[in-house]
């Protein structure tokens, strides 16, 4: 018997969720996807889940890209989160565009996508959808929660949320908090769409949608994920090649002449093939909003007080988004409640990215501490 | 697997059951033989990353952390024991890190190389020269050891501290050795002590 909860491109709706801002959904749609079988006990399942513009394709070609999942080289039969172990779910967050609720969805009082009048939700809304998803499936507790950045966030709020349902935590390159700087990024994105006439706060749905905004959000954000070394070895000063001349020269206007500016061009248009404005608001939000010791009397502990969760929290040494100092607010946080925590600050040159990209290291320790879990 | 002689007299000596911070804790092998052996739960802090990459890898709690800040993180009381093995003479506040093992844990233990053992005072005696040996193989310029103390030195400074020695072990080549003449003919000391 097949069970039709389990597989790709499922999405499931689920009942009405209260919000931190008040109010409520009706209902909300949660699109997800499964990989590797759920036991007779329901006890292996683990919960990936995704960063700012991720999705549910983990290891699943992308719907509208074709690439490969986000994180197919970590999930998969033999890889460091083994499917022929784990059950392993994957749910777009709320507030996104890939099937799950979220602004351009279409608001069953009005029969029109929400847009802007999508309520404003936060990190703990998302993982309360996702617990709302867990109901669905049938899973009580999970083996482990893992994200990377805000998936990360979304894995720090479940242990704190739900400290019953979370045996294992893996909490990689994130914060239990947005800094002014992380705030500050964001917001510049945010003013580059809303900028953008094609927005028309928020309406845009039936026609051009403001992808020279979106665009240039992302290109802000790019920088973010990258390191500066990174980006000095990649591209230096080096120019873009043209057809008269391979080796390019300066313009002397204001073309992509260096790599660098080609580069973030493409990286900023490619994402608008891929993602919803609106969403990109409301999830920056999102993260802007989350200080998990705000939630629990302005003490980061209180929010582990008494956890029997296990926890993995991983830094890279040249991520300047959520850099080893945040990872380590965390560890202290967790020490200070007597929980079983595990930190490494590893090396990469990748900067925020080194999470997606080959970091042998990583497979390493998420392979141990998820091997190691009874 | 065999432990260094050091942590085998320790994980002989922790009560089943307990609960173990493992300070400067390497990859953790005693850890791991704690939690295996005596249904210990252990908990790790370790400087270098790769150690503890392999400590996380063998599934164990590691926190990758300096013995000189991050101690002070940890809450009053929270370990039966908290153990620093051949760490001590690496930090930059031994004292500190001494008053903090016995803030954390119910007792401490303790193992250091011995700075007066024979033939390390032969080395500086007639060779004039900082001793390299087997338990000491660094030259001094690239040592980790900073603060080097022998047996008499610390039973004098754990007496001024009013710490109470509930053990102590000492090592020659390998094998234990009598307390008798220890500071001349030990390489290698375990103490057990509490407040």
């Amino acid at each position: 018997m097949i069970d039709p909860r389990f597989g790709p491109n499922r999405t499931a709706t689920l009942g009405k969720l209260s919000l931190d801002g008040g109010g409520a959904l009706a209902s909300v749609d949660v699109a997800y996807e499964t990989y590797g079988a759920l036991a007779p006990d329901a006890a292996n399942a683990i919960l990936v889940c995704h960063a700012l513009t991720g999705d549910q394709h983990v290891a699943s070609a992308h719907p509208r890209t074709g690439k490969p999942g986000w994180w197919a080289r970590m999930i998969g039969p033999g890889k460091p989160i083994d499917t022929d172990r784990w059950c392993v779910i994957a749910a777009n967050v709320l507030g996104s565009c890939m099937g799950s609720s979220g602004p351009a969805s279409i608001d069953p009082a009005t029969g029109e996508p929400y847009a802007m009048t999508f309520p404003v939700i936060t990190i703990r809304d998302m993982v309360r959808a996702q617990g709302l998803l867990l109901d669905h499936l049938g899973i009580e507790r999970l083996a482990a929660v893992v994200g990377g950045s805000m998936g990360g966030m979304q894995a720090l709020s479940w242990a704190a949320t739900f400290p019953d349902r979370v045996r294992a935590c893996v909490v990689i390159a994130s914060a239990a908090r947005h800094s002014a700087q992380n705030i500050a990024f964001h917001e510049v994105g945010r003013q580059a769409i809303m900028a953008d006439p094609k927005w028309r706060g928020g309406d845009y749905y039936d026609g051009d949608p403001p992808s020279a905004g979106l665009a240039v959000a992302r290109m802000a954000a790019h920088i973010t994920y990258l390191s500066e070394a990174g980006l000095t070895e990649k591209f230096g000063r080096k120019l873009q090649g043209r057809p008269d001349n391979p080796d390019g020269a300066k313009t002397f206007g204001f073309d992509a002449d260096f790599q660098v500016e080609s580069y973030l061009r493409h990286q900023g248009l490619a994402f608008t093939d891929r993602f919803d404005a609106n969403s990109y608001l409301y999830i920056t939000r999102a993260l802007d909003y989350f200080d998990l010791a705000e939630e629990h009397d302005g003490h980061l502990a209180n929010a582990f007080a008494g956890t029997t969760t296990r926890f993995c929290v991983v830094s890279f040494d040249t991520d300047w988004l959520y850099p080893t100092s945040e990872s380590r607010a965390i560890v202290h946080a967790l020490t200070a409640a007597g929980a079983a925590a595990s930190f490494v600050e590893l090396r990469s040159p990748y900067g925020h990215d080194a999470f997606l990209l080959e970091t042998p290291g990583l497979d390493r320790v998420i392979a141990g501490f998820l091997g190691a879990a009874e | 697997m065999t432990l260094r002689p050091d942590l085998a007299i320790i994980a002989a000596n922790v009560a089943p059951g307990s609960r173990v911070l493992d300070v400067g804790c390497g990859d953790g092998a005693l850890m791991a033989a704690l939690r295996d052996e005596r249904g210990v739960d252990a908990r790790g802090l370790e400087l270098d990353a790769g150690d503890v990459a392999s400590a996380m890898a063998r599934g164990l709690s590691v926190i990758q952390g300096d013995a000189d800040v991050d101690l002070a993180d940890y809450p009053p009381h929270a370990f039966d024991y908290a153990i620093l093995s051949q760490t001590l003479q690496t930090t930059r506040r031994p004292d500190a890190v001494l008053d903090h093992l016995l803030r954390i844990g119910a007792r401490a233990f303790v193992s250091f190389p011995n700075f007066a053992h024979w033939r390390v005072r032969a080395s500086l005696l007639w060779g004039g020269r900082m001793p390299v040996t087997k338990l000491l193989p660094l030259e001094w310029y690239e040592t980790p050891n900073i603060h080097h103390v022998t047996i008499d030195d610390f039973r004098g400074f754990v007496k001024t501290r009013g710490i109470t020695v509930e053990g102590a072990w000492f090592l020659n080549r390998g094998r234990q050795t009598s307390a008798a003449a220890a500071n001349f003919r030990a390489e290698h000391a375990v103490f057990l002590l509490r407040r």
